[in-house]
């Protein structure tokens, strides 16, 4: 009985916190900064440079968003959060929003209770094989030793794509990036297995990439995107447009060179109310009507800030492949500004 | 008669004769390889075994650290360099040298603070550990935790100065009471401390903090080996009194006391040091609201320092236990109450036998403080996993970076336990 009157009270206090977390807008608002949960560090999605600063392609959401409801983009708190304590931060209430390529996946949709507001970046797993190995196509890939991360959802998506293609393969078990990079390029295995931009990203790495090359199958879907609590839907109404904001930008052409000039004078109706010049779309969200004004000058388009962290120009090397606008044959599209 | 001697025999020798050198294989090197390295076959092939693991070892480390890299500004550059040659690219060390030791967050025209504090740090402990030298100094040892803490945080100087006032009320509210009771003196001078702090509390202005003499730095800005460093400084300091309290209170013959003790002690020994850790940084923001959360660093101070005292605990227990029982019994017949008791007789003696077990928990702690990167802070293993490594200068550097973190740690346990081996010297007064 008493044990029962003790979890009870710890459940009222519990829902009473989350009933004080509800307005998170307002809440944003009040406190001036934006409380943005991010990776401690993956190589041109969230790491901090030399001077501190973070930088990044989750982070130029984040700063985005900032910059979308409180009009300055460095008015964001970066809360470092693993792959263990990224949920519970963000359930908890101790961020606002979590970008921190996270897949989107049903369990965590529907049972962690989150929202995932979009896709910022559709990845995939892929292979990686020594370019001597004269290998072409995973499918040729019978009996190869493969390095895989324990416990990981590619570990599964690997024994699948084996089991449906009939072929045969041993697997290098592994524990971190680092261990198996070093594994790979010791030779312990034939294939080195994970999402195709840390493929990149690692392959870049190494002292001779061009020995290296990337197979073309991609086994598995992992559409990465920023995330928010259940239950606050004005507040992810924010986050959502604020990308959609970004990637509309780049299909009609604004960028963060010409925003003010095209906010000024332009005759697409759509640029218009994008840009606030007409109707009352920032008003709508709860906020001004420059909004998407200023999310697009802190850090350009969704264009721009893919080349500028993960771009072909950079070390990361990543192609635009699915992350292309839908105009160009890819699979990044926003809903419409109406 | 010594004549005819003087003829039949050939040659007497007269003096002395010189004292030649030892034979060439009994004398110096030689000798000490003959019996050291080669006195028996097995020897000498255990000896010619060794040599060449170490020939191993050496040629393939010497020319990779003497041919290291130290002035280039990524990792690729560094190759350029070496053009194919073996070599380390110790040069990611010196482009982030602050960032190893401060963190990436920490204001870099602060530096300075906590490098005094980390050397006023020596001042204050050299007292407690060596006790040869003049006691005054201990007075500064009392007030360093307060100097420390504005040094590294800064902010308004009004915070330590209250903190300090409640310790040293508390302290005086203390020895007055403690001559009447034990308990009255300290719950005496534990509710003096909590009036202090709460008057200075509303004392201290609003937003006193922006204007003061030293920029405040939150603590989430903390990062490096100075985190690891405050880590175990704090933690195992503040772990040791609280273990005495424990080991003292499991053998306590007052029930209440002795359940609460062991019930403690039990349980956080049973849990792992990381679900602790999880439970501070995660569980806890839980039970607060968002706005109102404890600082994340005193969350894990409070979690190692359960941990950490509840091991010290039972090594102190084993020394109490190591006392012969006449030693309580000379404490009881010489009048003493149990403070004077425990504080004169017993617990000299059962601390003297502990120093190896508390030392040993000392650097066991000092290394878990590195588990602290899993929940997200960037002490120095979370500097060079996360920010490091991820930058895209120097992606693919490891053995240099944890090389680095491994000679750092391993010069503050050596030294520990050097010192720790000193101290058993010095205070060895049995006759062994």
């Amino acid at each position: 009985m008493k044990k029962s009157v003790i979890l009870g009270a710890l459940t009222v206090a519990g829902l009473s916190a989350g009933a004080a977390a509800a307005g998170t807008l307002d809440d944003v608002k009040a406190r001036g900064t934006l409380n943005c949960g991010v990776a401690t560090g993956l190589a041109g999605f969230a790491a901090p440079d030399a001077n501190g600063e973070w930088k990044g392609f989750d982070v130029s959401v984040c700063r985005a968003v900032a910059a979308a409801v409180l009009g300055d983009p460095s008015a964001v708190e970066f809360v470092p959060t693993t792959g263990k304590t990224r949920f519970t931060a963000l359930a908890s209430g101790e961020i606002d929003m979590l970008a921190r390529n996270t897949t989107w996946t049903f369990s965590r949709d529907v049972d962690l209770k989150f929202t995932f507001v979009g896709v910022n970046y559709y990845d995939g797993q892929g292979f990686m094989v020594p370019k001597a190995l004269g290998v072409s196509s995973a499918k040729d890939l019978d009996g190869a030793t493969v390095c895989i991360q324990t416990g990981t959802t590619t570990e599964l998506n690997l024994a699948d794509f084996f089991r449906t293609n009939n072929i045969g393969y041993e697997p290098v078990p592994i524990e971190t990036n680092a261990e198996a990079q070093q594994q790979y390029l010791a030779g312990a295995c034939d294939v080195y297995t994970t999402d195709a931009s840390g493929l990149a990203a690692t392959r870049a790495t190494f002292e001779a990439p061009g020995d290296h090359v990337l197979l073309p199958e991609i086994i598995s879907k992992e559409p990465l995107g920023p995330l928010v609590r259940h239950g606050d839907d004005e507040w992810g109404d924010v986050v959502r447009w604020t990308l959609n904001a970004l990637i509309t930008a780049e299909e009609l052409g604004v960028t963060s060179a010409n925003v003010n000039e095209m906010s000024a004078n332009t005759g697409n109706p759509e640029v218009a109310r994008l840009l606030g010049t007409e109707g009352t779309l920032g008003e709508m969200l709860g906020l001004d009507a420059d909004w998407a004004k200023r999310a697009i000058s802190a850090q350009g388009n969704y264009g721009e800030i893919f080349a500028k962290n993960i771009g072909e120009e950079t070390p990361i090397g990543l192609a635009r492949g699915l992350n292309a606008q839908w105009t160009d044959g890819g699979l990044i599209y926003s809903p419409p500004f109406r | 008669m010594s004549d005819t001697h003087a003829h039949s025999v050939a040659f007497v020798r007269e003096t002395e004769i010189p004292s030649s050198p030892p034979p060439y294989a009994a004398t110096g090197p030689v000798k000490w390889l003959r019996e050291n390295l080669f006195a028996t076959p097995a020897n000498s092939l255990l000896t010619i075994a060794a040599l060449y693991v170490i020939w191993q070892i050496l040629s393939g480390t010497m020319p990779w650290i003497l041919n290291g890299i130290w002035n280039t500004s990524s990792l690729a550059e560094c190759r350029q360099v070496l053009d194919g040659a073996v070599g380390a690219c110790f040069s990611v060390l010196t482009e982030r040298w602050n960032q190893l030791l401060f963190g990436f967050q920490y204001p870099s025209e602060l530096y300075w603070r906590p490098t005094l504090a980390l050397g006023l740090l020596f001042v204050a402990a050299a007292p407690v550990l060596f006790f040869d030298l003049p006691r005054k100094l201990l007075a500064f040892t009392a007030v360093y935790p307060f100097i420390a803490f504005w040094l590294i945080w800064g902010g308004t100087i009004l915070t330590p100065i209250v903190a300090f006032a409640g310790v040293a009320a508390g302290a005086v509210v203390y020895q007055r009471l403690v001559t009447g009771s034990f308990a009255y003196g300290f719950f005496g001078g534990i509710i003096a401390a909590f009036i202090v702090w709460t008057v200075g509390g509303w004392i201290i202005p609003d937003g006193a903090s922006e204007t003061a003499m030293l920029t405040a730095v939150p603590s989430r800005d903390l990062g490096g080996f100075m985190l690891n460093m405050m880590l175990g400084v704090t933690c195992v300091t503040l772990s040791i009194p609280i273990g005495i309290a424990l080991a003292l209170g499991r053998q306590s013959s007052m029930p209440l006391i002795k359940v609460v003790c062991v019930v403690f002690i039990e349980f956080v020994r049973g849990v792992p040091l990381i679900t602790l850790l999880f439970v501070a940084s995660v569980m806890l923001a839980y039970f607060f609201p968002p706005e109102s959360s404890l600082d994340l660093f005193l969350r894990v101070v409070i979690m190692i320092t359960m941990f950490s005292s509840a091991y010290i605990a039972e090594v102190i227990r084993g020394g109490l236990a190591a006392l012969p029982k006449g030693q309580y019994e000379a404490a009881d017949s010489l009048g003493l109450d149990y403070p004077q008791a425990m504080r004169l007789i017993i617990l000299p003696q059962a601390l003297k036998i502990s120093i190896p077990g508390i030392v040993n928990i000392a650097v066991g702690l000092f290394k878990d403080t590195t588990l602290v990167s899993v929940i997200g802070m960037f002490d120095i293993v979370g500097m060079i996993r996360g920010p490091i490594l991820a930058s895209t200068e120097w992606n693919g550097v490891y053995w240099e970076l944890l090389g680095f973190a491994s000679v750092l740690f391993f010069v503050v346990c050596y030294g520990i336990s050097q010192y720790s081996q000193w101290l058993e010297r010095r205070l060895a007064t049995d006759h062994r």
